[in-house]
């Protein structure tokens, strides 16, 4: 399982860049001396190989090589995943677990609800909704998240309030409604049952017993979520004028930046695949069920 | 789900035996549904006939008035070019309800005979096309939209293809799931001892089978459909000028918010979040009728 995981990854996102190359020696065959009229396999064999090496090729438009560019990009993008993620999986997990415990009450409703609904919403438009409103009218935030030059910690963090919160809303939404949904399962189990016969004062049924089953599905969400927030930061990065790797990949993608955009690519596929690994590893931490190496 | 189930003799299997009208009826009592469906018809009468009751022409410009505050005049103000925003956000609509439900519909028939294909032959092909789908999954829907439009180039059908290719295999795992439950009943035994050939056996014996779980996950895939239209419209790779389209209008106007120039983006911004909220109501509606 943990394998897999980790070896279809690097295997898809190779064969999306063969994609844009193909039609880009079709197209401008004559123009690149760059090495690029190889066949396609060499070609592919001898930039994997520069790449594990840390060589990531030179940037078509900017002449000079991608590696410092997609590594200052990457370090941005995690200050801002890691904001959004630190805010939304305990909130998340907060709200799903408050909502579980008032099961069809007004809260529960409030929550599921409010929670489905800015799920669904395009990050650009909540993030346009949330500038208007912290940004123009109440000026609270900046509205831009590019922070003056030698920003200190808090003052970065201030900046990325912003944009972290759109991230922060499609996500609350899946994490509280996973969260939920687990709690009520195991609320309805025979070993909370159990527990609440065997004269367990409430509080300790929930935490000991409740709590440790409900959050394991929840734990697997939140690691699937990691490939949407990489969609996501492409969008939030380009609104919010931030110099991740997800407006990095934006430019490379407009400016036909080819090598830019595949390193950025490959790197966001290696992150993904990471983040799955300890996800898979975070979960059988937790579930003594499944212990690593048994099924293989 | 199916009409031939006898494993669960609930009183919650005996009212799936009901008739499509009975799943229309539970959908006239469930208010998720009509307030979700009555936002949709707005916005889908708006592409239709928007043109006839706007009040100006979406694409006149008028450099005079450009940026002017909601007024009576124009209620939701001008944009940079002194085109009326209202008229703008109701013709608007036009674009991403033609090309979000185009893509659905892909994904729903290339998903649907995919999992019906997987769900039924299972073993080899299964196992293949099944990796397959799931690399695919991976990787997020934006990625592959600007990796297929910088090769393609810009266009509706790019964005339709694109989106309908990486939802379909999201519909063919629920189908797929749907067809392996459906394929150990009797009516297939039968249908396989008929020696009907495979095609027939699967699209129509079991596929009339499938219908719900499908019909569910196309409405559901419906508002992703729009979510990634409007985000693919905004980043500037989908719906191109001069429509104007909400997501695109937004990408054009953000630029002077700061400015205080609410009026150019805000309304956009509300008419997306409606359509996309409308759907998903309606997409709920539509599961709980047909999982009641």
């Amino acid at each position: 399982m943990v394998f897999l995981g980790g070896q279809v990854l690097p295997g898809n996102v190779g064969r999306a860049i063969l994609g844009p190359f193909a039609d880009q020696r079709a197209v401008d065959a004559l123009n690149h001396t760059l090495g690029v009229d190889r066949p396609l396999l060499t070609q592919y064999w001898s930039w994997i190989s520069n790449f594990v090496q840390g060589d990531m090729g030179t940037s078509y438009i900017f002449r000079s090589p991608v590696a410092p560019f997609v590594i200052d990009a990457l370090g941005n993008s995690m200050k801002l995943a890691a904001v959004a993620f630190v805010l939304v999986v305990p909130i998340g997990i907060l709200g799903g677990v408050v909502a579980a415990l008032n099961l069809n009450r007004p809260l529960d409703r409030i929550i599921s609800l409010g929670g489905l609904s800015v799920t669904v919403l395009p990050e650009f438009v909540t993030g346009i909704i949330l500038i208007l409103i912290f940004g123009v009218w109440l000026r609270w935030l900046p509205i831009s998240a590019a922070w003056p030059r030698d920003a200190g910690f808090f003052t970065q963090l201030y900046y990325l309030i912003l944009p972290s919160l759109p991230l922060f809303l499609v996500l609350f939404g899946y994490i509280a409604r996973m969260a939920r949904s687990g709690m009520i399962e195991a609320l309805d189990s025979d070993y909370t049952r159990t527990a609440v016969l065997k004269g367990l004062p409430w509080r300790t049924v929930i935490w000991r017993h409740v709590l440790r089953n409900a959050l394991l599905p929840t734990i697997t969400v939140i690691a699937t979520q990691t490939g949407y927030l990489i969609g996501g930061l492409v969008v939030i990065e380009t609104l919010f004028r931030y110099q991740g790797i997800g407006s990095l990949i934006f430019t490379a993608a407009r400016g036909k930046d080819f090598p830019m955009l595949e390193s950025g690519i490959l790197t966001i596929g290696i992150v993904y695949a990471v983040a799955t690994l300890v996800a898979d590893f975070l979960y059988s931490v937790l579930n003594p069920r499944i212990r690593l190496g048994s099924d293989q | 789900m199916s009409a031939v189930q006898t494993s669960s003799p609930t009183p919650d299997g005996m009212r799936r035996r009901g008739p499509l009208t009975e799943v229309f009826f539970s959908l006239l009592r469930s208010r998720t549904f009509l307030v979700g469906f009555a936002i949709v018809l707005f916005w889908v009468a708006c592409a239709l006939f928007g043109e006839h009751f706007a009040p100006y022409d979406p694409l006149a410009d008028d450099i005079i008035n450009a940026l002017a505050p909601p007024s009576s005049e124009h209620w939701f103000g001008t944009d940079q070019i002194g085109r009326d925003v209202f008229s703008r956000v109701i013709v608007g609509s036009r674009d991403i309800l033609t090309v979000a439900p185009l893509a659905t519909l892909l994904a729903t028939v290339a998903g649907t005979a995919l999992g019906l294909v997987t769900g039924y032959f299972r073993g080899l092909v299964d196992d293949v096309v099944s990796r397959i789908l799931e690399a695919f999954m991976a990787i997020p829907v934006v990625i592959v939209a600007l990796l297929a439009i910088v090769a393609l180039g810009t266009s509706k059908t790019t964005v339709i293809v694109v989106i309908g290719l990486s939802f379909a295999p999201i519909i063919a795992r629920t189908v797929r799931s749907a067809v392996l439950a459906e394929r150990e009943l009797d009516y297939v035994a039968a249908a396989q001892l008929r020696h009907e050939s495979a095609l027939h056996t699967m699209f129509v014996e079991i596929l009339p089978n499938v219908i719900p779980p499908i019909l569910v996950e196309t409405t559901v895939r419906l508002g992703y459909a729009i979510f990634a239209v409007a985000t693919l419209s905004f980043m500037g790779f989908g719906i191109q000028p001069p429509s104007p389209d909400w997501g695109l209008s937004i990408s054009n106007n953000y630029g002077m918010i700061g400015g205080g120039f609410w009026w150019t983006v805000l309304f956009d911004a509300l008419a997306i979040a409606s359509l996309v909220i409308g759907v998903n109501l309606a997409a709920d509606g539509v599961h709980g009728a047909l999982n009641d």
